[in-house]
């Protein structure tokens, strides 16, 4: 009898997982599937689902329109670029605080992570005119960097926790081994925070891809990734809701599969800590 | 050589002074014990010495040289710890190899430095594997073996014992001791476990909330302790105390008598009483005895075959020449 409640509980339970699944995915796939429609089919009414005929005209018209490629490249550079930057710096910053903890060391986190409660449009003006100054406007360079610190609160918060997981006793014991700080984090520290670190990579490199609102403010043809790439087909002249779909579907797609490979490593990293 | 001396060490926490003003010195290739209860600033004095800590005030001398404002790494001591702080991702021999790594040592004296420390310390099958892969014991030898590859001025060990059960620890007291004796490299040995620091010690320093009480070797420790606070710490079971009208026979405020120091007998002795509690350990067996008329029950040592249970009359009989007499301050006064 038992067995057959927690069965029935297992069933329930996974419908219902497939079911929140589904919802949180159907964006994602009426965007991909509308990729596939023409334009009057995409906003026919009632909308179709599955029966209509599929086509790759979409596809082939952005092609044709911009060089897809241009954009992936400036996209890579800029979440690849502004993460591994991120990292470099957030390393040694959730270094101390995690092992030489100051008064201060708690106001500091909070302050980082207070940067994130204010609008990004708060400060576009001054990080704008900033830009013009140094010459950055439309540069993958000051893109790296901008992103770099809208994101770094996040990594030095993450790296701060899964390095709280680690035993200060075991930095000592390389400290007493004749490690030297850097020797310290290189050898020894960053190994044991290997699931940690790679967790907060994927997560940033994913929100550094997706970041839309520096991006379209700051670019215009030369370092302009993939956001911009789908927002040129929002244009004033009118929705063009496939051509639109297809353009996300090819910007969503190389995060999309990375996320899908990297799946377990990101829960993993996520959970860290909370599992011992 | 290695010869550490500690000049007016301080060391506060905030507003808390956790070692008062302190000076000690340790010779080289001696075995010295810190011993005290817990919180007394056993460990801290020991990360002090090794750099872990900075000191508030004052001097610590590795061989002469200020090694004060010396980083750990540079001050070349080793050191083992409670948790065996092992490198949970490198193996064993990598583990063993780290501090040689470290130093510049050439490739392929490392490999034979890892083989002699594996052999001396039984690791040789098992130099291939992940820390997490072995037991207390096996961890807190690889531990050792770390430490002793790097051939330092002095070893650390913070309660390295304490985390393993009781036949593994007496094992481990064993080849420690016989480490010292091979290498005779001078050693620091924290712990709270006085048997540990009457077995392995040259010399004891006993400390009380940062201070020193006593320092010494373990028998002058064990046959003339300074106060009631060393009297008390030192042997086990521990010392008896008597206050009263008894300790004034003895013209002092407090009389003190080692279990073992007293004499049993199921007829009449100087003080009588009953039996509380008896422990037969096979080859003694203590007494805690009550209603002698004392206000303390009294614990005594007898050889093993006395059969006494409880309840039972018994008769108590100090050794007249091995009462220790403390004046009311608790100070030791002959």
């Amino acid at each position: 009898m038992a067995r057959d409640v927690t069965n029935n509980r297992k069933i329930i339970n996974t419908a219902a997982a497939w079911a929140i699944g589904l919802l949180i995915f159907f964006p994602i796939l009426w965007t991909i599937l509308t990729s596939f429609k023409t334009e009057a089919q995409a906003i026919n009414d009632p909308p179709l689902f599955l029966f209509f005929d599929w086509t790759l005209e979409n596809y082939a018209v952005v092609q044709e329109r911009s060089n897809y490629g241009r954009f992936l490249w400036n996209s890579i550079m800029i979440a690849g670029g502004s993460t591994v930057l991120g990292i470099i710096i957030a390393i040694p910053a959730a270094w101390s605080m995690a092992f030489v903890p100051s008064k201060r060391t708690k106001d500091i986190l909070l302050w980082m992570l207070s940067t994130k409660m204010l609008p990004a449009v708060g400060v576009l003006y001054p990080i704008y005119l900033i830009f013009i100054q140094f010459g950055l406007l439309d540069s993958v360079l000051g893109l790296t960097v901008v992103l770099m610190l809208i994101n770094l609160p996040i990594i030095v918060w993450m790296l701060y926790t899964y390095f709280r997981e680690i035993p200060g006793e075991i930095l000592e014991a390389a400290r007493m081994d004749g490690a030297s700080l850097s020797s310290e984090i290189l050898y020894v520290l960053t190994p044991m925070a290997i699931p940690g670190i790679a967790s907060t990579l994927l997560l940033n490199f994913i929100l550094a891809w997706n970041e839309a609102f520096w991006t379209l403010n700051l670019t215009a043809a030369k370092a302009a990734p993939l956001t911009a790439f789908i927002a040129s087909y929002s244009s004033p002249e009118g929705l063009f809701y496939a051509k639109l779909s297809a353009a996300s579907t090819m910007a969503i797609l190389p995060i999309l599969i990375l996320g899908w490979f990297s799946q377990k490593q990101l829960v993993r990293g996520l959970t860290f800590g909370a599992v011992k | 050589m290695g010869q550490i001396t500690l000049q007016q060490v301080t060391k506060t926490f905030g507003n808390v002074e956790v070692i008062p003003p302190l000076d000690l010195t340790i010779e080289d290739g001696e075995f010295t014990v810190f011993v005290g209860p817990s919180g007394c600033g056993k460990s801290t004095l020991l990360r002090l010495i090794a750099g872990l800590e900075d000191t508030t005030s004052g001097k610590i001398l590795v061989d002469g040289n200020d090694a004060t404002s010396v980083p750990p790494a540079k001050r070349g001591l080793a050191m083992v710890f409670q948790s065996y702080a092992l490198y949970p991702h490198m193996s064993v021999r990598k583990n063993i190899a780290f501090p040689m790594r470290m130093a510049g040592v050439p490739q392929d004296e490392q490999e034979q430095r890892i083989e002699q420390a594996a052999t001396a310390l039984n690791l040789t099958d098992y130099l291939e594997r992940k820390p997490g892969q072995l037991s207390g014991g096996q961890r807190q030898r690889v531990a050792i073996g770390r430490a002793i590859v790097r051939e330092p001025e002095a070893f650390l060990f913070d309660e390295p014992l304490s985390n393993l059960d009781a036949a593994l620890r007496v094992g481990m007291r064993l080849e420690i001791s016989g480490l010292h004796n091979r290498l005779q490299t001078t050693m620091i040995y924290v712990t709270h476990d006085q048997v540990e620091a009457m077995t392995m010690a040259d010399k004891i320093v006993v400390l009380r909330a940062g201070y020193v009480e006593q320092v010494g070797s373990p028998l002058e420790l064990y046959r003339t302790p300074r106060n009631l606070f060393v009297a008390g710490f030192i042997g086990s079971p521990k010392m008896n105390f008597i206050e009263g009208t008894e300790a004034k026979k003895h013209n002092t405020a407090t009389i003190g008598i080692r279990p073992e120091h007293i004499d049993v007998t199921n007829k009449k002795g100087v003080w009588n009483g009953k039996v509380g509690v008896a422990e037969h350990l096979g080859s003694d067996t203590f007494f805690h005895v009550h209603d002698t008329g004392l206000a303390e029950t009294l614990t005594v040592r007898a050889p093993g075959d006395v059969s006494l249970r409880h309840g039972d009359p018994i008769g108590l009989t100090p050794r007249t020449d091995q009462i220790h007499k403390f004046n009311a301050e608790g100070l030791r006064v002959n």
